[in-house]
């Protein structure tokens, strides 16, 4: 079994990293938190502002009931205590992209409270903590590149709602990083409560970095890593971050707590706001609304819109399709890989479906580079293969030859064979025919098989592959082949 | 308490209003003598009190999610300062 | 014609829905007054020429349904108005004209009201004279270099020179009450919630209220019916039923009781003052209400909570005038100098200073000292509310501590100044009814007023026992029109 164990060593000292997550995640919902304007991605510049949006004179916020739903039902995800009780706060700081002077989130009393996340790691499952989950304006876009002389802001964004996801300082890796993001992602699109677009921007996260010696208890003092917007950039961060402070622990210097920026092209992290510039986000109630309440019923009718998430889909998978929990983990990871996998199963064997769709389809996914639901075989077409195996039609090897096939253009495993005329070989007297020309062309391997070499059996089965084109059915040749030996 | 000349400084920082030294020495006086009144505040006890949030007794009413704003931009920028017609336009800021 | 000046809104109304006069004959004679009347500095922005084309188009198509059929009104300029400049008197605003109407004129115009123009007021409602608008000092018709109170002191002073037969203002702390007590008006603030807040230029969001100012008591209760409105727009809006006030309004109040809180009794209060609340009470007991002696003990304390909590609302509230969306902008070296620069030289010293105080107040490490402080005394005064009427169904106070006093007298000493609400704004921050009427003359033959607050919602019963006061008190006060050349 291979080691999670992820250790930053210096002069002999060795130093664990102990990483926590503030995870953005927009919320999908079509208009915003506070105001009913869209949140469509990619729109025209400043097309979807409302009034409200863009901090008009006695503008005032309402909220999206759909957003406090979504919420809830990721909490429910998260395995969360869910607050019935909950207050909106103002942040209050200036920016060019934050239009009010401050960002309508919540402090004390967020909506959803402790919950947790599972990772399965190479030595088994981990549970990382979730602190709390809280409903927030996003702000809207500063562009630096258009105008030389200019910023230009772009306030689409202004008001769409995000959750922030805290997680306690659990993680120790990149790579458990790697896992806690891509698991967070799949609950909130199993739930469909984010996208998990990580390239849109709906899902991005400040990392808190932190080192200290094996075997000491005390938490090192934390460096924030703002707005860091994929899985791989985290990973660097982070393992430039751990060693940077891990460095200056060993000169004998400490760490400062402070804001730091990763620089995609250096692929360094740096400090962001000098000391003097400290930020007083001065918290307080939000006074144009007033506390977030709802009762018991509320939670019970959002829970009943909660499908089945990763892990019992999982569970689900090993106990009633004998999956082995690997497969089982990669199967449900991906929503749209499950539901691929349980539209083939429908009508097809369990354990080759699973097979087929962690190694060819996954292959053919990852060289075409798209994803699952815009495979080019659908997962129709794959079951029909599958039963074309099945039921003796084609050999596994012949199967791999018609995928290919199909690949280019879905089409139907069934005609492919019929085209291309690679059904089966299982003619016995067809088979016996081959199978006697084979013998006949290798009289020197016949005696020493004979004489004992009981391997060389593999080597006729060949032949007579060889012979029929791949098409000649593996079992009756296994049997005919024993008879004529 | 007295708001000296250091913090009424900070706050004008905080606040984003540019202060002159003269001014600043006027809100020193003006300031402290609003925090000496304000300060009657402690001679009540209030380690039992439960803070008011909302003087509205009731709770928050929830909207549909509807779009109804559609793309207004015209009247959204026609007010700024500075003239464009896609965006709002502020000095340039270096990150 | 000039009689037609003299009525009231209500009389108004009468005349207009008997054909008597016309709209335009109205709108004109207000207009041609209006324009006389420059000396007192009311209007900051004229629409007469799209008023008298209102009131022709009024004419043309009369619907004597509506509850103010073809009444020209001037309206603080704290509403914003579609396609009219809308300054919230302060430089910041001084170009920004809003596409968007307010919800409370918009319920003045959809009852057939039609717009004279905009009237000055304190910068963003902050003062108490009217002393603090970019726009210069509004004068009192009452006498010549005396303030008319604030902050609607621009619709106090119209209303009392008959600029306008009614108008409306904002109370924050007591900025419809007080200027009306010095201006021999009538003024009422609403219980919080009942008027929407949607497009009033936000002062201080838990206090703020919208509210009627008349000539008399029965066009209060008229003037209150068509603002009043639930909205959602507004999230502190409330949905309760709104009686008919007007069709409603009534002289009967018999067995009531009214409380007289004896915290009112302050220092240095002007004896005749003392001798107009006694008179008060003996009009009462004249009607057949019923006078008991109550206690608000944390009324002392109402003052100093009121000036941490509105400027800290404050301080949030005008984060949004930052030169970047609308309004007056100053051009900086950079985004941070640009907001300093704008801020500094866009607002004026009082709104500077409140927004300093309330910075200071929600800053790091003095939130709990100050503002969560002032938030439990606002719930002890809340308290002392709730327990006074279990035992009364008004309370009857002066309105003010003083009458009107002269053009900076007080410009000085901002305590002094802050001093004037101190019997407005514990009701304010209890969120409840209050009502000024005019009560008498003192030495000076300046206007006093006297206050009355009720239940939460109950602006009913202190709209009729104002309404049998105003006939026992018989307020005459007729002005010399001094300022008329």
């Amino acid at each position: 079994m291979r080691k999670d164990e992820y250790l930053i060593e210096k002069n002999g000292n060795k130093y664990e990293v102990v990483i926590g997550l503030e995870v953005h995640a927009q919320v999908l919902s079509e208009s915003k938190l506070f105001s009913n304007s869209a949140t469509k991605f990619g729109s025209e510049p400043n097309t979807q502002v409302s009034l409200v949006d863009a901090a008009f004179p006695g503008m005032l916020p309402v909220i999206n009931e759909y957003c406090i739903r979504q919420a809830i039902k990721t909490g429910i995800g998260l395995n969360a205590k869910i607050n019935k009780k909950s207050i909106f706060d103002r942040k209050n700081y200036f920016y060019a992209d934050l239009p009010q002077g401050y960002q309508i989130s919540q402090y004390k009393n967020p909506i959803v409270g402790e919950g947790s996340v599972i990772l399965d790691l190479l030595s088994g499952p981990k549970t990382i903590g979730i602190e709390r989950l809280h409903l927030e304006q996003d702000a809207g876009k500063s562009i630096h590149d258009i105008d030389p002389g200019s910023t230009l802001v772009d306030l689409n964004r202004s008001g769409v709602a995000l959750m922030e996801i805290v997680s306690k300082p659990d993680l120790r890796s990149p790579e458990e990083v790697n896992l806690y993001i891509k698991k967070l992602r799949s609950i909130m699109r199993y739930l469909g409560t984010c996208d998990g677009n990580m390239e849109e921007g709906s899902l991005r996260a400040d990392v808190n970095v932190s080192v200290r010696k094996v075997g000491n208890d005390k938490l090192g003092t934390r460096c924030e890593i703002k707005n860091v917007n994929s899985i791989k950039f985290m990973q660097m961060a982070i393992e430039y971050e751990a060693n940077r402070q891990a460095e200056l622990l060993e000169e004998g210097g400490l760490v400062d707590q402070e804001t730091r920026l990763f620089d995609t092209k250096k692929n360094q992290t740096r400090s962001m706001r000098s000391k003097e510039d400290a930020h007083d986000y001065r918290y307080f109630p939000d006074p144009d609304l007033l506390p977030l309440e709802f009762n018991d019923e509320f939670i019970e009718n959002v829970k009943k819109e909660i499908p089945e998430l990763p892990d019992q889909k999982k569970n689900r998978f090993i106990e009633k399709f004998k999956l082995s929990p690997y497969e089982a983990t990669i199967l449900v990871s991906d929503l749209e890989t499950s539901k691929y996998f349980e539209k083939v199963i429908k009508n097809s064997d369990v354990k080759l479906s699973a097979n087929w769709i962690t190694g060819e389809l996954f292959a053919l996914l990852n060289e075409k580079n798209v994803e699952i639901n815009k495979s080019p075989v659908s997962p129709e077409n794959l079951s029909k293969l599958i039963n074309l195996i099945s039921d003796g039609t084609i050999s596994g090897k012949i199967a791999k030859t018609v995928f290919v096939e199909m690949s280019n253009g879905n089409m139907d495993p069934k005609q492919i064979v019929i085209d291309k005329g690679l059904k089966q070989q299982s003619n016995p007297k067809e088979l016996e025919k081959i199978i006697e020309k084979v013998i006949s062309e290798n009289p020197k391997n016949i005696e020493k098989y004979k004489s004992g070499k009981d391997k060389l059996f593999g080597f006729f089965v060949g032949e007579v592959m060889k012979a029929s084109s791949g098409k000649a059915n593996p079992k009756l040749v296994n049997d005919i082949l024993k008879k004529k030996l | 308490m007295t708001i000296d000349l250091k913090t009424v400084k900070h706050i004008s920082k905080l606040s984003r209003i540019s202060i002159d030294d003269q001014k600043a020495k006027k809100l020193e006086k003006d300031l402290t003598a609003i925090f000496k009144w304000i300060e009657k505040l402690n001679q009540l006890n209030t380690d039992n009190v439960k803070p008011l949030t909302s003087i509205a007794e009731t709770t928050l009413r929830f909207r549909k999610d509807q779009i109804i704003s559609k793309n207004i931009r015209e009247d959204v920028l026609k007010n700024s300062p500075k003239d464009n017609k896609d965006y709002f336009v502020v000095p340039k800021v270096v990150e | 014609m000039t009689d037609l000046i003299d009525l009231t809104l209500t009389q108004l109304v009468k005349k207009i829905k008997s054909k008597d006069i016309s709209s335009k004959d109205i709108t004109s004679i207000y207009i041609e007054r209006s324009k006389s009347s420059k000396k007192l500095n009311t209007y900051v922005e004229e629409t007469f020429d799209e008023a008298l084309e209102n009131s022709k188009r009024f004419d043309a198509s009369p619907d004597f349904q509506k509850k103010l059929p073809g009444i020209p009104l001037a309206v603080k300029d704290l509403f914003c108005t579609k396609n009219v400049k809308t300054t919230a008197s302060s430089k910041i605003l001084e170009n920004f004209v809003p596409t968007y109407e307010s919800t409370v004129t918009q319920n003045l115009w959809n009852s057939g009201a039609i717009l004279l123009g905009k009237l000055n007021c304190d910068e963003f409602a902050m003062g108490s004279s009217n002393e603090t608008s970019h726009f210069g000092n509004v004068i009192s018709p009452i006498d010549d270099n005396l303030v008319p109170g604030g902050s609607s002191g621009g619709s106090a002073s119209a209303l009392a020179a008959k600029l306008t037969p009614a108008t409306i203002g904002t109370d924050t702390g007591g900025s419809i009450r007080q200027p009306a007590s010095f201006t021999g008006t009538v003024g009422l603030k609403p219980t919080y919630g009942s008027c929407s807040r949607y497009g009033i230029v936000a002062f201080a969001s838990s206090l703020d209220q919208a509210g009627p100012m008349t000539r008399d008591v029965e066009d209060c209760a008229l003037l209150l019916e068509v603002i009043s409105s639930f909205d959602p727009k507004d999230s502190t809006s409330i949905d309760f039923k709104r009686p008919h006030y007007y069709s409603e309004l009534n002289k009967n109040i018999k067995g009531k009781k009214i409380g007289i809180p004896k915290e009112y009794r302050v220092e240095d209060m002007p004896d005749e003052i003392e001798k107009l609340w006694e008179k008060g009470k003996e009009y009462l007991k004249d009607c057949g209400a019923e006078i008991i002696d109550i206690s608000l003990p944390h009324t002392n304390y109402a003052l100093p909570a009121y000036y941490i909590v509105a400027p800290a609302e404050a301080s949030s509230n005008l984060a949004r005038y930052d030169g970047v969306k609308y309004g007056f902008r100053v051009e900086g070296e950079n985004l941070i100098d640009m907001y300093e620069k704008t801020r500094s030289q866009g607002f004026g010293d009082e709104v500077k200073r409140r927004i300093m105080i309330g910075t200071y107040v929600l800053s790091s490490g003095y939130y709990d000292a100050y503002y969560l402080k002032a938030q439990k005394v606002r719930k002890l005064i809340k308290n002392d509310f709730d327990d006074a009427f279990n035992k009364v169904d008004a309370i009857l106070t002066p309105s003010t501590p003083s009458s009107a006093f002269k053009v900076g007298e007080k410009t000085d000493d901002p305590v002094s100044m802050y001093l004037n609400d101190i019997f407005t704004v514990p009701v304010n921050l209890a969120g409840l009814p209050g009502i000024s009427i005019p009560a008498g003359l003192d030495k000076n033959n300046y206007p006093l007023g006297l206050q009355l607050i009720g239940k939460p919602f109950d602006e009913q019963g202190i709209l009729d026992i104002a309404y049998s006061m105003e006939e026992k008190i018989n307020f005459k006060f007729k002005t010399n029109d001094w300022w008329i050349k």
